[in-house]
C-alpha cells in the first residue's frame, strides 16, 4: 500500500456501494428517437419550403407517420424507465411547472396528438392505393386535407421546444456537470437535424434528385456542427474538476473510449463524407448508408454522453 | 424557521450509531442508506489519518431535486425540510440526477425515490431526529438556524471560520453544515475509491436501482399480480453488484 497510496492521497476505506449507472440505454433510446420524431418534422418543413410536394410524391404521409412511430418509441421508453410507470399519470394530474419533465411531458403529448391527426390525413389522403380503405379514420382524414396545411406549421413550431426540453432537463439535473452546457441546447438541435435527414433520405428513393441534394446537405450541416461541438466538448473538458474527471472515463480508454470514437466516425466523419459528396453527386446508396451510419453513431454518442456523468461518485 | 444540520467532525468517531438509527427508525431497506458514515483514509503508514463524514440530504434551500420533480413529491414544509410524498412519486430518478450531494435512492420496496427527511415525523412529535438522540459524543446538532439562540446557530457563531458546506458551488445553499472537514472529508474528487481497500466488502458500486428482482415487466405487472411482499431475506438474493468498476 505504502508505493501506491502517496501522502498527498486519500482513499475511501469503508463506505456504502453507490448507485452506477441510473438513467441507463432506455434513456439513450427515448433521445434517439425523439430526435428522429422532431428531426422528421423539422427537416420535412424544410424540404417543403424548398419544394413542391409533388417532388417527393410521399413525403406528406411518411413524414408524420416516421415522426408518429418514434415519438411513441420516444414515449413508450420514456414511461417503461419509470419505476411507477402508471404513475406517470401524476404528471398531467399534479403538474410541478418548474421541472423540465412536465412541460416536456405536456409539449411532447401535445406534439403526439398533432403528429397523430396528420398521419391520419396523411395516409387518409395521398398512401397510394390506400391500404385502410375500410378504416373510419383514414376515411375522415382523408377529406381534412386543409386541416393538414394548417397542423403543420402549429407541429414544426411545437418541434423545436419538443427537441430542446431533454437539454432543459439536463440543465436541471445539477449532479452532471458535463451536462450543465448551453452546448446541450445546440447538441440537441443538431442531433434533430441529423436524424431527421437521415430518416427521410431513407424514404426519398422516388424524390427528385434537388430534393435529395438538399438532404445531404442537412445531413453534412448536421454532422460538421455537431462533431465540432463533441470536439469541443472533448478538449475543453477542463473548464471544472468534475467535467475533467467525467471526461476522463473517455479520455483514459476503455469502453466509453471506445463507443465514444465508433460513434463519432461512424455517425459524423463518414456521413459528412459522403454526404458532402452527394451533394454534387447523387448516389442514393451511399447516401442511405450516411444515413444508417449516422444514426447508429448518434446513439451511441448519446449514450455515452448520458452514462460517463453517472460514473462519478456525488458524495 | 428553518431547521439545519451540523456535524462536528472533529468529534464524529465514525462508530456508525446514526446510520443504523436512521435504518431503524424509518424502515430503510438493504442495499439503501438514508445516512451513511464514510471512512476516508490520508497519507502513509505510520503518518496515517482516518476522517469519518456522515452524509444525508442538505435540505438545501435552493433544492434542485425539488426543482426538477415532474410531480411535486419533493417539496418544502414550512420549516424548511424537504419532504418526499412517496404515494406521489412516479420514480423518474430524476431527483436522483439533481441532487450533487448523491443522497437520494431508488427505495427497492416501493419503486419511489426515498431520502433523509430529517426525520420529519420525530420533529412534528417535538422529538429530534434519530440520528442526533443516538450520537454518543453529540457531534450531530440540529435546529432552528434562523434562530440566534438555538445551539445551532450559537455553534455556527463559535465556529466562525470552520464551518462548511459541500459544494457550495453548486448554489444549491444547503442547510446541513460541517465543522473541521477537511477537502477530502467534503469534497468526493479528492479521494479514489479503489476496489479492494474498503475494509469490510469489496463493492464499491451497486450495478442495480431499485429492486434488482424486478425487471421492467414487473412494473408493468404488479397491480394486476398482487403485490409481492419483500423482506431483508429477498432483498439478499441479488447478484451482480460485486463490479469490478473501481471509480477513479
Amino acid at each position: 500500500m505504502e508505493s501506491t497510496i502517496h501522502a498527498t492521497q486519500a482513499v475511501v476505506t469503508l463506505d456504502v456501494p453507490i448507485p452506477q449507472i441510473i438513467w441507463g440505454w432506455m434513456i439513450t433510446l427515448n433521445m434517439w428517437a425523439k430526435s428522429i420524431g422532431t428531426g422528421a418534422i423539422l427537416v420535412g418543413a424544410f424540404l417543403l419550403w424548398r419544394h413542391k410536394k409533388e417532388e417527393m410524391p410521399n413525403i406528406r404521409w411518411a413524414m408524420p407517420l416516421i415522426a408518429l412511430v418514434f415519438l411513441i418509441i420516444f414515449l413508450f421508453f420514456t414511461m417503461t424507465d419509470l419505476h411507477q410507470p402508471y404513475r406517470m399519470i401524476n404528471i398531467f394530474t399534479h403538474p410541478h411547472w418548474t421541472s423540465a419533465i412536465t412541460v416536456g411531458a405536456w409539449m411532447a403529448t401535445l406534439f403526439l396528438i398533432l403528429v397523430f391527426l396528420m398521419t391520419i390525413i396523411g395516409v387518409g389522403q395521398e398512401l397510394p392505393g390506400k391500404p385502410f380503405k375500410g378504416c373510419k379514420l383514414t376515411a375522415w382524414g382523408s377529406k381534412k386535407g386543409a386541416l393538414y396545411d394548417k397542423l403543420y406549421p402549429f407541429v414544426v413550431f411545437l418541434a423545436i421546444p419538443v427537441t430542446l426540453y431533454t437539454a432543459i432537463i439536463m440543465g436541471e439535473s445539477s449532479a452532471r456537470e458535463l451536462w450543465q452546457s448551453p452546448t446541450e441546447v445546440m447538441q440537441m438541435m443538431w442531433a434533430a437535424l441529423m436524424a431527421g435527414s437521415a430518416a427521410l433520405i431513407l424514404i426519398s428513393g422516388n424524390w427528385s434528385s434537388e430534393a435529395r441534394r438538399d438532404l445531404a446537405m442537412v445531413l453534412a450541416i448536421a454532422t460538421f456542427f455537431s462533431f465540432m461541438m463533441y470536439m469541443g466538448e472533448y478538449f475543453f473538458s477542463f473548464k471544472s474538476a468534475e467535467g475533467e474527471a467525467t471526461m476522463q472515463y473517455v479520455h483514459a480508454g476503455g469502453p466509453y473510449n471506445i463507443e465514444f470514437w465508433a460513434g463519432m466516425i461512424l455517425g459524423f466523419v463518414i456521413p459528412f463524407i459522403i454526404a458532402f459528396a452527394n451533394m454534387r453527386s447523387d448516389n442514393k446508396t451511399m447516401l442511405r448508408f450516411a444515413a444508417i451510419l449516422s444514426l447508429i453513431g448518434l446513439y451511441m454518442a448519446k449514450d455515452v454522453w448520458l452514462k460517463i456523468p453517472q460514473m462519478l461518485p456525488l458524495s | 424557521m428553518k431547521l439545519g444540520f451540523l456535524v462536528d467532525l472533529n468529534l464524529c468517531m465514525g462508530c456508525k450509531g446514526c446510520e443504523i438509527a436512521c435504518k431503524v427508525e424509518n424502515n430503510v431497506p438493504l442495499s439503501s442508506w438514508r445516512l451513511r458514515v464514510k471512512y476516508v483514509d490520508i497519507g502513509v503508514f505510520p503518518e496515517t489519518k482516518r476522517e469519518f463524514t456522515p452524509l444525508r440530504c442538505n435540505h438545501c434551500e435552493n433544492a434542485p431535486c425539488e426543482r426538477i420533480c415532474p410531480v411535486s413529491a419533493l417539496h418544502y414544509l414550512e420549516n424548511g425540510i424537504v419532504n418526499i410524498d412517496s404515494e406521489r412519486c412516479i420514480g423518474c430518478a430524476g431527483c436522483m440526477m439533481a441532487c450533487p450531494y448523491g443522497a437520494i435512492y431508488m427505495d427497492p420496496e416501493s419503486n419511489t425515490a426515498d431520502k433523509c427527511t430529517y426525520c420529519a415525523h420525530r420533529i412534528e412529535s417535538g422529538m429530534m431526529p434519530a440520528c442526533v438522540v443516538i450520537c454518543p459524543v453529540q457531534a450531530n446538532i440540529f435546529g432552528d438556524v434562523d434562530d440566534d439562540t438555538s445551539h445551532i446557530s450559537r455553534y455556527i457563531m463559535e465556529h466562525q471560520g470552520d464551518v462548511q458546506v459541500r459544494k457550495p458551488e453548486k448554489n444549491t445553499n444547503p442547510k446541513h453544515y460541517y465543522v473541521g472537514g477537511g477537502n477530502q472529508s467534503l469534497n468526493p474528487l479528492a479521494y479514489e475509491r479503489i476496489e479492494g481497500y474498503s475494509l469490510f466488502d469489496k463493492i464499491t458500486h451497486l450495478e442495480h436501482v431499485g429492486n434488482p428482482n424486478e425487471g421492467v415487466i414487473d412494473r408493468f405487472l404488479k397491480p394486476f399480480t398482487g403485490e409481492e411482499e419483500l423482506d431483508n431475506t429477498s432483498m439478499m438474493d441479488w447478484k451482480g453488484s460485486s463490479s469490478s468498476e473501481g471509480g477513479h
